[in-house]
């Protein structure tokens, strides 16, 4: 077998149009060995001015964000609103497998490369195209930050704390969840493809994507005709006898995660607490009593008082240990309870080392090597892996371009001309 | 019309979330589903709220409703004797064999990876461990919240200077859902090439930090570990949540540039204090941002959540109503794009489920069938697909193999 056939989708190409709003989606295909070749204006993607920056230079080449989610690409500049650049990318079409753009709705239209421009060039072709609302409906050209679409998503409502304003994650995730469904629906329109021969546009809309993360959020209002509302640390639902339920604890050198959960799946986790708890003089007499089995946090079985006694013994003993202190006994003696982790607790977790998640990527032109997370899905027959570090602006221009039969005068007139 | 995935077939032991999702998602598409359960060890998300009119039951949650759409479903009891046979069937007449049991279940019923790909050699099989099949800590099982916690969300989000919140449901069970999709269909085209099957080892865990990439490269980097900061985002103010008219309404708003800022003020009707010279410029915003905030709730207070969001995004600025588990039936762009479908539930009636975030202008998403009722499709997959005739399928029924 050669090399070439060793990953999940080497024989394919796709062209990726995105900016930060799609890079993921180009980003999974590259992971399964497409050749995945990054497109930008000349000068250089806007969306190389994110942060954070390599040792916090400011500098298009050195945007983590940029370098986070286009590894595994080879890059290009090409001007599409100019009439050679439409043309050289129409050559490409007829070459790749994927289209991959995230411009507002009707921008591709306009510089005569929708999607049913494309399919005429090449009718097995598969156009994704990533916007924050879809390429319909009323919202079609509102924008979206990716607060604006957590708020819409319904995630927002749901956390913070109840006598504050509803909070965003702490860190942008809105298009990463669009990139993935993209890729998603795009390798469903390709399986179609391969039986039939026919390509088709994949509308990918962020909002939308955004919801298939909180699913059981609208059944609330669907069927108990209830709102769940933000509660900080604690949980808020309805059929719960006490409707505000701790779940992330203090401890010594931060937080922890633990649900008091009922029946058999909490059962053999609060006993083996209760008997740690007991080993340091901190579990109250109604925990070492509790029948863990018949306990039933949403009904009877357990008195207000006692529930709780139960949550300031946890108060108390949480905050005598350390997070690592915690997490270790935890998996020792099988009490399912979880660090709130750090960026720098996951460099560190031994679990992840185990599993060889971090993976050196060289960046020869920073004289430098970063680690990276490898890619998630770990294969029997064709392993992922980070192949190439994201390419620096142009830098494939030569071997493409003349792959594609520009000669080097006409590379040359076209770098004059602003094209590439 | 042609399902793009109807000829992909899928035997699923799975349950929770990571799993049913990322075979929900190839049952929208058309793939055929045979979900496998058993009445013996429920699925802990059949009683997880919310129940139909908040009366807990087994057939009655929608949280597992949402996640089980478009599958048959039907009930064996791995650990009776006879089940053992007909789980190779379910195997044999399949593609694709998904699981996310705690890592070492399948094996002790019989069904590892290596036992499986005995009966049939090209089978693709998945597995979604919640932290992956091997490690130190791959055995202790984990929920939603827990995954969010140790994946590094938890910590990031919310005020500075109270507790982080709890990342409501399962965050990283969706990541993981889809990464799964995408690389079970990516896996069948590599079959179709090669005629090899494969095993997928997919952590949950690890397919959420996949979304947090450039923070831990700039934590290599640069040593900065990236803490919890309410709503401030570090290029853009104003960058909020802001109270408008009515109970706990809200609207979030984001400005980027100086033209969105200069948008925001018109529409705000150029009050004097939005002219001062310190707003004017990203810089004096980000500096002046907690006495910006203050000044715009002033704003915001009068108008409600949607007029806030229409106004700013019709002068070009980012904002969106904080909807709650309400608005999303009443959102007209989600009702617009046909979001949500209305299905008859065999015990709990007509229902609501919603679709993925992808539309696929030849091949489009159908919901046809609501989630099952424990064990509802048992004599249909048992007679029709596995073929046994009805005296065999009562027999066995009655020894208890479909308990």
């Amino acid at each position: 077998m050669n090399q070439k056939q060793e990953s999940l989708l080497s024989p394919y190409r796709a062209l990726d149009l995105t900016d930060e709003r799609g890079f993921l989606c180009g980003r999974i295909l590259g992971d399964f060995g497409v050749d995945v070749i990054k497109i930008e204006p000349p000068g250089g993607d806007p969306s190389r001015r994110i942060s954070p920056f390599y040792h916090d230079i400011p500098d298009p080449e050195e945007s983590l964000y940029w370098f986070a989610y286009n590894a595994n690409k080879r890059g290009i500049t090409l001007n599409i609103e100019t009439a050679d650049g439409q043309e050289i990318f129409k050559r490409l079409v007829k070459t790749a497998d994927f289209v991959i753009d995230s411009f507002p709705p009707g921008y591709m239209d306009e510089v005569g490369l929708g999607y049913t421009a494309l399919s005429e060039i090449n009718p097995q072709i598969i156009m994704t195209s990533i916007t924050p609302f879809g390429q319909t409906g009323p919202w079609r050209d509102y924008k979206g930050s990716d607060i604006a679409l957590w708020a819409l998503s319904s995630y927002m409502y749901v956390e913070g704390d109840a006598d504050r304003a509803p909070v965003w994650f702490g860190y942008p995730q809105s298009y990463l969840h669009a990139g993935l469904e993209a890729a998603v629906g795009t390798l469903v329109a390709f399986h179609h493809r391969q039986l039939t021969g026919e390509g088709q546009w994949v509308d990918v809309s962020a909002q939308q994507a955004l919801i298939v993360v909180n699913l059981q959020n609208q059944q609330y209002w669907n069927l108990a005709r209830f709102n769940p509302k933000r509660a900080g640390p604690c949980v808020h639902r309805s059929g719960v006898k006490w409707a505000y339920q701790r779940r992330i604890w203090r401890c010594k050198d931060g937080f922890v995660c633990f649900i008091l959960m009922a029946g058999e799946t909490g059962a053999p986790g609060n006993e083996a607490l209760t008997e740690w708890m007991d080993s340091e003089g901190l579990a109250p007499e109604c925990m070492k009593q509790m029948n863990w089995s018949a306990f039933d946090i949403r009904a009877e079985g357990i008195t207000v008082e006692d529930y709780e006694q139960i949550a300031k013994a946890l108060t108390t003993f949480f905050s005598r240990h350390t997070k690592a202190e915690l997490y270790e006994e935890a998996v020792r003696r099988r009490i399912v309870l979880y660090p709130c982790s750090t960026i720098e607790d996951l460099r560190n977790d031994a679990h992840l080392r185990a599993r060889d998640f971090w993976a050196q990527v060289g960046h020869l032109e920073l004289n430098d090597s970063l680690i990276y997370p490898r890619p998630c899905m770990v294969l029997s027959e064709t392993p992922c892996k980070i192949r190439r570090r994201a390419p620096l602006i142009g830098e494939h221009n030569e071997e493409i371009y003349e792959e594609l039969g520009l000669s080097r005068e006409e590379l040359v007139l076209l770098k004059q001309g602003g094209i590439i | 019309m042609r399902k793009a995935l109807e000829n992909v077939r899928i035997t699923d032991f799975t349950w929770v979330v990571a799993g049913p999702l990322c075979v929900r998602y190839l049952a929208d598409f058309g793939a055929r589903v045979i979900h496998v359960e058993t009445g013996t060890r429920l699925d802990p998300i059949r009683y997880t709220p919310p129940y139909k009119d908040d009366i807990p039951g087994t057939n009655r949650s929608g949280y597992f409703h949402n996640y089980n759409s478009n599958k048959y479903g039907i009930t064996l009891n791995l650990r009776h004797a006879k089940a053992l046979e007909l789980a190779k069937k379910l195997i044999l007449w399949a593609d694709i064999v998904a699981e996310n049991f705690n890592p070492g279940v399948m094996k002790r019923l019989g069904l590892s990876y290596e036992e499986i790909r005995e009966i049939k050699s090209d089978i693709i099989m998945i597995s979604l461990g919640s932290k992956g099949q091997t490690g130190p800590h791959a055995h202790l099982p984990a929920f939603g919240a827990h995954l969010a916690a140790v994946s590094g969300f938890t910590a990031i989000t919310g005020w500075p200077d109270r507790d982080p919140p709890v990342i409501f449901g399962a965050y990283t069970d969706s990541i993981a859902g889809r990464f799964g999709a995408a690389t079970l269909l990516a896996a069948l085209d590599y079959r179709r090439r090669t005629g090899k099957g494969q095993y997928i080892d997919l952590s949950q865990s690890e397919a959420g930090i996949e979304f947090l990439i450039p923070p831990l490269l700039d934590y290599d980097v640069n040593r900065r570990v990236l803490e919890r900061n309410g709503n401030r985002h570090p290029s853009a103010a104003p960058h909020g949540a802001y109270r408008c008219k009515g109970e706990d309404r809200w609207c979030a708003v984001a400005v980027f540039t100086d033209e969105e800022w200069k948008a925001m003020r018109r529409v705000m009707g150029s009050p004097p204090w939005a002219e001062d010279d310190k707003f004017a410029t990203l810089l004096g915003r980000k500096t002046n941002e907690e006495e910006l905030d203050n000044l715009i709730e002033q704003w915001t207070i009068n108008y409600s959540a949607e007029e806030v969001m229409n106004r700013l995004q019709q002068a070009g600025v980012s904002a969106g109503v904080v909807e709650t588990a309400e608005d999303l039936h009443s959102d007209p762009q989600l009702k617009y794009r046909h979001h949500f479908w209305v299905l008859e539930h065999q015990e709990i009636g007509e229902s609501t489920y919603d679709s993925m975030g992808s539309q696929l202008s030849k091949t489009p998403a159908e919901l046809y069938k609501a989630a099952h009722t424990l064990g509802e499709d048992n004599y249909y997959v048992y007679t029709q697909i596995l073929g046994l005739s009805d005296e065999e399928f009562v027999e066995l029924l009655e020894e208890g193999v479909f308990d």
